[in-house]
């Protein structure tokens, strides 16, 4: 098993803690991982993007040009690396802000409505655990404990309150995700 | 403390951090400068003053820096610093006293991209610098090539035993990538820092209080007479070629049948084992050679793949540096060719193969 | 009978003796220069606190950048500007020791302006002493950040022009303005009153550091006979006409 992620989006969205939260779950299921930030003066407010890579062997480049799956939480990243799934891959985006949808035939694409759902839900600060949540439905690589382990381990322990709000989330973002048909 | 395994998923310069206190160093001392400030950020949320008793000081400058590492090793102790590309330039000054009064510490480059103020992003630009000396002077500085975070970790640990094993600086060449990426990393259980006691045993030239009983102990590299000064130069360089005899690391993957030869270090290494796979799956038979030194470069190792490799391509994120040891090490028997993106911007796989193909395989 | 030189030569008639710390290595400084008074009363002050065994000393680059040959401690030899550095790690990871720096005017309020300056605001818990004679001596007669105004000097022959070369630096009132020093004095070593202040000053120095309360600075104005082309009797003349209502004498802050 080899998993090439690339998650974008803007700043401030969580992307990079989504990366991470997905990379400590993986460590939690003995996996071999990497996260791969995009990072300076852009991170403040710009866009951000992370390349996390999961595997049941060591791992080599953690840049890559072409992935597994696509994260895409603005219309920026939409346009940036919607090119860049391979073949066969696995795009999943938030419609959310999104001008033009997606328009590759040879890739499978899910959406997840996860900002609309956060709002509804009142906790916007969930929002990427949704997207995770989404995401880990289509491609179940890790098992929902060592996501919460994995979570637990990246959030500062003054937060540890909020992992249920952040476990439903994710549940919640498993029944809302779905298949966009070509 | 506790020491059962610890494994962790941590950025390489947090790693750094994490490896120092581990390894029982006795003092940072630092500058903030992106992408590695992140190594005092972690030692100063660690408080390792509390528990191992480590000094953790953010210096004016990178040149005081350097200087407190000086005076730090200078009294035996484990000192190091860390910075990146311009800082660095800045600490050559205090690198080149520190070899020239054979001063063991460690330094850590989280390279980026020059020349001047350039750029934060990831760079492998300051290769000349790092193993050719870089201040005034004939001398070498140890150089380890990490091309993961467990390395950062471990190498903080394998520099310094090195840089007190021939008394000289050891440098830890690294990039903003490996310094921004996170990775699991297993951490090593704490070490006792050195007692002061332990330190006059072990290194008797340290400056800790002269005791009747032995002569005063004098840290300088000052030395007005010239034959005493060219044959302090010559112990030098016959510690460099003990080093060269002795502590050469790399890791070869598929050099056994390779036609073609990667050598690249690093995080470029990373990226040239993605481009092997993509090329053996090509049924092109490439190897990949990681220097881990770089300084002692690999020489023997490389030289050892010529009865059956054709031609090696030199990747690194330069206009090409370390392709001149290449050249060198091969001596014109088969074709060298370099390949990097430059200015931050990083090479991938495809990009390594498609140069293989077009500078040394159709070229 | 006739009394020869052997006979006056004495146990019991010895009124001085150079202390036990000064090695047999003669001084290289020229003549007349302040630096080997100041040296042999640092010695002194070591050798009576009886601190040989507790001091590390941080030498300069200059015309005492050998110092470390003539009094018998620890030493390390720094960087041109550096030695605060040095002495701050010194310090910090050998809190029980008693750490002093050695710097000249070049070095230390110069090339080593931030290191003196940061030395001090952080109050590190050492002493640092500071030859003031306004003038480069090893590198031959240089303009110094301390050179007065109109003095000459071999990159200023026709005298310090503060429009072009800038005035001369007080640098001793700018880190008494400083909080993390304690002890800030300006002395000086031209006569046999001075050099019992001056040594007062060196052991008040020594004997703060058990209290770690900042840093004690001492500045020596001096002369470079030399440098400044006079004689030792003259050059201390011009020091006390010309120097000292400029860089005037006395503890600016003991607290």
């Amino acid at each position: 098993m080899n998993e090439e992620i690339i998650i974008a989006g803007f700043g401030g969205q969580g992307v990079l803690s989504m990366g991470k939260i997905l990379a400590y779950s993986g460590v939690m299921q003995d996996m071999e991982v990497s996260w791969m930030p995009s990072y300076g003066p852009e991170m403040r407010g710009g866009t951000a993007n992370v390349t996390v890579i999961l595997s049941d062997s060591r791992i080599s480049s953690p840049i890559l040009k072409m992935y597994d799956t696509a994260i895409i939480l603005n219309q920026q990243s939409m346009d940036k690396f919607e090119p860049f799934v391979k073949p066969g891959g696995v795009l999943v985006y938030d419609g959310n802000g999104i001008t033009r949808h997606p328009e590759r035939k040879d890739i499978q694409v899910y959406r997840v409505d996860a900002a609309e759902e956060a709002a509804r839900m009142q906790s916007p600060k969930t929002f990427n655990m949704i997207v995770l949540g989404g995401y880990l439905k289509i491609k179940p690589l890790v098992s929902l404990d060592n996501v919460m382990l994995g979570l637990k381990k990246s959030l500062p322990e003054r937060h540890h309150r909020l992992l249920p709000m952040n476990q439903a989330a994710i549940e919640r973002g498993g029944e809302i995700i779905y298949k966009v048909e070509a | 403390m506790d020491n059962k395994k610890d494994i962790r998923l941590m950025k390489g310069n947090e790693a750094i951090a994490e490896a120092a206190i581990r390894c029982g160093v006795d003092g940072y001392f630092g500058y903030p400068i992106t992408p590695q400030s992140e190594v005092m950020e972690t030692l100063m949320l660690l408080k390792p003053w509390e528990t191992t008793g480590m000094v953790v000081l953010q210096a004016e400058s990178e040149i005081a820096s350097i200087n407190m590492v000086y005076g730090g090793a200078g009294c035996g102790k484990k000192v190091m610093t860390s910075s990146s590309s311009p800082g660095i330039s800045l600490m050559q000054e205090g690198l080149t006293y520190l070899a020239g009064a054979e001063l063991p510490c460690v330094v850590v480059n989280v390279v980026r991209g020059g020349p001047g103020l350039g750029t934060i992003q990831p760079a492998q630009s300051d290769y000349f610098q790092s193993v050719k000396g870089g201040g005034h002077g004939d001398y070498k500085l140890i150089v380890l090539a990490p091309a993961s975070v467990q390395e950062m970790a471990d190498f903080v640990e394998l520099a310094f035993d090195l840089a007190f094993k021939y008394r000289n600086p050891a440098l830890i060449l690294s990039d903003g990538m490996i310094g921004q990426m996170m990775e699991k990393v297993e951490l090593k259980p704490y070490r006792k820092r050195w007692t002061n006691e332990e330190i006059k045993q072990m290194h008797p030239w340290a400056t800790m209080g002269k005791p009747a009983e032995r002569e005063r102990n004098i840290i300088t590299s000052v030395e007005l007479d010239p034959n005493a000064f060219e044959r302090f130069n010559h112990k030098l360089q016959d510690k460099y070629r003990k080093m060269q005899e002795e502590e050469v690391r790399c890791e070869q993957f598929n050099c056994e049948d390779a036609e073609y030869l990667l050598v690249a270090y690093g995080s470029s290494a990373r990226i040239c084992q993605k481009a092997m796979e993509l090329a053996r799956a090509k049924g092109i038979k490439v190897g990949l050679l990681r220097p881990i030194t770089l300084f002692p470069f690999p020489t023997r190792e490389i030289q050892a793949l010529l009865g059956h490799v054709k031609g090696i391509l030199s990747v690194e994120l330069s206009e090409g540096q370390m392709v001149e040891d290449v050249r060198l090490t091969v001596e014109g028997k088969v074709k060298v060719e370099h390949f990097g993106r430059v200015g931050g911007v990083v090479h991938s796989p495809e990009e390594v193969v498609e140069a293989l193909e077009r500078k040394i395989i159709g070229g | 009978m006739e009394v020869s030189i052997k006979d006056i030569i004495k146990p019991e008639n010895l009124v001085y003796q150079k202390s036990s710390l000064l090695t047999e290595k003669p001084m290289h400084y020229c003549p007349g220069c302040t630096h080997g008074v100041v040296n042999r009363l640092i010695a002194e002050v070591i050798e009576e606190l009886g601190l040989q065994q507790e001091t590390i000393g941080v030498t300069p680059v200059g015309c005492s950048v050998l110092l470390y040959n003539y009094i018998d401690i620890d030493w390390q030899e720094a960087a041109h500007g550096r030695a605060p550095a040095l002495g701050t790690a010194i310090k910090r990871l050998l809190p029980e020791k008693y750490v002093f720096t050695y710097q000249g005017d070049g070095d230390l309020a110069a090339i080593g302006t931030a290191e003196t300056i940061h030395a001090c605001n952080r109050g590190e818990n050492i002493l640092m002493v500071f030859i003031n004679n306004g003038i480069y001596g090893m590198t031959g007669g240089q303009m110094a950040p301390t050179t007065l105004e109109g003095m000459a000097a071999s990159t200023c022959p026709f005298g310090r022009d503060p429009e072009r070369d800038g005035n001369p630096l007080s640098m001793t009132e700018i880190v008494a303005t400083l909080p993390g020093t304690r002890y800030v004095t300006r002395q000086a070593a031209h006569t046999a009153g001075a050099v019992r202040k001056l040594k007062k000053a060196l052991i008040k120095g020594f004997n703060n550091q058990k209290e770690n309360k900042g840093t004690s600075f001492i500045e020596v104005v001096s002369t470079c006979n030399s440098g400044w082309k006079m004689t030792p009797v003259q050059a201390n003349e011009w020091m006390v006409e010309n120097m000292f209502p400029f860089y005037p004498l006395g503890d600016i802050k003991d607290k």
